[in-house]
């Protein structure tokens, strides 16, 4: 357990402030994600989550503050260094974000075409390897266009660990997925941490979903984390914001 | 003072609306040049940069190139054709129907070719680049590719504005080729033209500068109306219907900034 804590995180944000004119949308974000942990940040719409996300891949470069990612603080690198930190990263789309013009077989091959010189065997059992680990088989050869909105989430995770990221990012992975989809998608990002051990960060206002989940839950209100900690301890967490968003899910009367 | 002059005085004085107004088209103009110069300008950075994906790079040469050669052979031979016809027409009122074959080679391989020819790459190729782009845009593909740290300027841009600076001079001289046959075919066998005048006389009056002159001009073309649709598709926000207008933008600045870049291409070889 000591040893454990020991541990550097893997990504730590600190003191992190991003406004978009007069839109102050993070004001001071101090979370650590542990390595090997889910971390799910859970907030309303507008509340700064999929910008927060953005911070942790250096697609956007915030106003003040730090992103330490895996030991190295990604806000004052240059294209060519972000580069190098976004190979380990794999992220995972809300609308899966598959390139809809190539097959299953070559959106997952994708990046190892661009970054790795194995050769076309080794590729291949690199991507049914990958593809077995989310659970689809006989994929390969279709396109996004003809798989269901599970299967493009499945190959989307497929296509971002591919190049075995340490870390994986998931935009939103359940919105607009009926409830059985969206049980089949948890399903997924639990075996993903187990099978992988990858650190992962989720980002949703899915309730339900991110309890499944997560060993840390993070709840963002008006760019600030105003709670975060396992997801049963926050059940119980005074903070009125907080408690009025769960009450959506567990009801008034618990 | 009226009391109507006074509810009125603190209203906004219509004239201050309309010089806002002209004030914002301009500020709108201005940044879309700033946005195409620096797209421009990181285009070819990454043009040089490696690695080079040359499948890419032929596909849209295929696509831009290869896809037009039916459109474009069509459009020159009937743009010669309508050239003759009408300059036949004109000339033969002073007898100088001699002089139809240098006029319809002069006015095709300068004008009608690069001009023509890129207005069918916007049309066909151009929209298809910015629709293409757009949704990929707004269906975050193209941050994928970004997260995937593959550079998404290199990856999408850089082969359509090579396609474009590169196949639409080739679209022009297949222009010229089919522009002149159709010159020659009404001069000829529909008028009456004997074969040696038509020649002899376009012969001696198109010099090569003329067909480089196009061909200058198919390049800027080219380079042109494809940034315009990158430019458009990969700044485009909002769904399916901003995709939409980001089309719809695209083609209509793509075909006056060829005319408009004709002109002042005019200017340089002839002013």
């Amino acid at each position: 357990m000591s040893a454990a804590q020991k541990k550097p995180p893997m990504i730590s944000v600190q003191d992190l402030w991003k406004s978009f004119g007069d839109n102050h949308v993070l004001t001071g974000i101090d979370l650590d994600v542990e390595e090997g942990s889910t971390c799910v940040i859970l907030g309303g719409s507008g509340s700064g989550k999929t910008v927060l996300m953005k911070h942790m891949i250096g697609l956007l470069k915030p106003d003040r503050g730090k992103v330490i990612v895996d030991g190295e603080d990604i806000v004052p690198m240059d294209d060519r260094d972000l580069e190098r930190v976004r190979r380990k990263f794999g992220m995972v789309f809300q609308g899966s974000a598959l390139f809809d013009s190539m097959t299953v077989y070559e959106n997952v091959s994708f990046a190892l075409r661009e970054h790795s010189t194995l050769s076309e065997e080794e590729i291949r059992a690199r991507v049914r390897e990958k593809l077995a680990i989310v659970g689809l088989q006989n994929v390969e050869e279709r396109f996004p266009a003809e798989l269901s909105g599970g299967m493009r989430k499945r190959v989307g995770l497929a296509r971002a660990i591919v190049l075995d990221p340490k870390i994986v990012l998931y935009d939103e992975p359940t919105t607009g997925l009926d409830p059985i989809t969206t049980d089949y998608v948890d399903d997924m990002i639990v075996t993903a941490k187990a099978e992988l051990h990858v650190t992962q960060v989720v980002i949703s206002h899915d309730i339900a979903s991110s309890f499944k989940v997560a060993d840390k839950v993070a709840f963002l209100f008006k760019g600030k984390i105003v709670a975060e900690g396992p997801p049963q301890e926050l059940r119980h967490d005074p903070h009125p914001e907080l408690q009025h968003f769960l009450q959506m899910w567990f009801g008034k009367g618990e | 003072m009226t009391t109507s002059d006074l509810e009125s005085s603190p209203k906004r004085n219509p004239l201050v609306g309309l010089v806002e107004g002209v004030g914002n088209g301009v500020i709108g103009i201005f940044q879309t040049l700033g946005g195409l110069v620096s797209l421009a300008a990181s285009i070819m950075v990454w043009a040089v940069r490696p690695p080079y994906r040359l499948q890419n790079l032929f596909a849209q040469f295929d696509f831009v190139g290869v896809g037009s050669i039916v459109l474009v052979s069509l459009t020159g031979t009937f743009s010669g054709m309508v050239f003759a016809t009408q300059s036949w027409s004109a000339f033969e009122l002073f007898g100088a129907e001699s002089l139809v074959g240098p006029t319809v080679a002069l006015t095709v391989t300068r004008e009608l070719a690069p001009v023509f020819s890129a207005l069918m790459v916007t049309m066909r190729a151009c929209s298809a680049m910015c629709t293409e782009l757009g949704t990929m845009r707004v269906t975050e593909q193209v941050d994928a590719l970004e997260t995937m740290a593959v550079n998404p300027v290199q990856y999408l841009l850089v082969p359509r504005v090579l396609a474009g600076l590169c196949m639409v001079p080739l679209l022009t001289m297949i222009f010229d080729a089919a522009g002149l046959f159709g010159g020659f075919f009404v001069a000829v066998p529909l008028k009456g033209l004997s074969v040696g005048t038509f020649v002899l006389r376009t012969q001696n009056l198109l010099a090569p500068a003329d067909i480089w002159e196009g061909l200058a001009k198919g390049a800027l073309f080219g380079f042109t109306v494809t940034l315009i649709a990158c430019y458009r598709g990969y700044n485009a926000r909002g769904g399916a219907k901003g995709v939409g207008q980001a089309t719809t933008r695209a083609m209509v600045d793509a075909a006056l900034a060829v005319f408009i870049e004709d002109y002042f291409m005019g200017l340089l070889f002839h002013g």
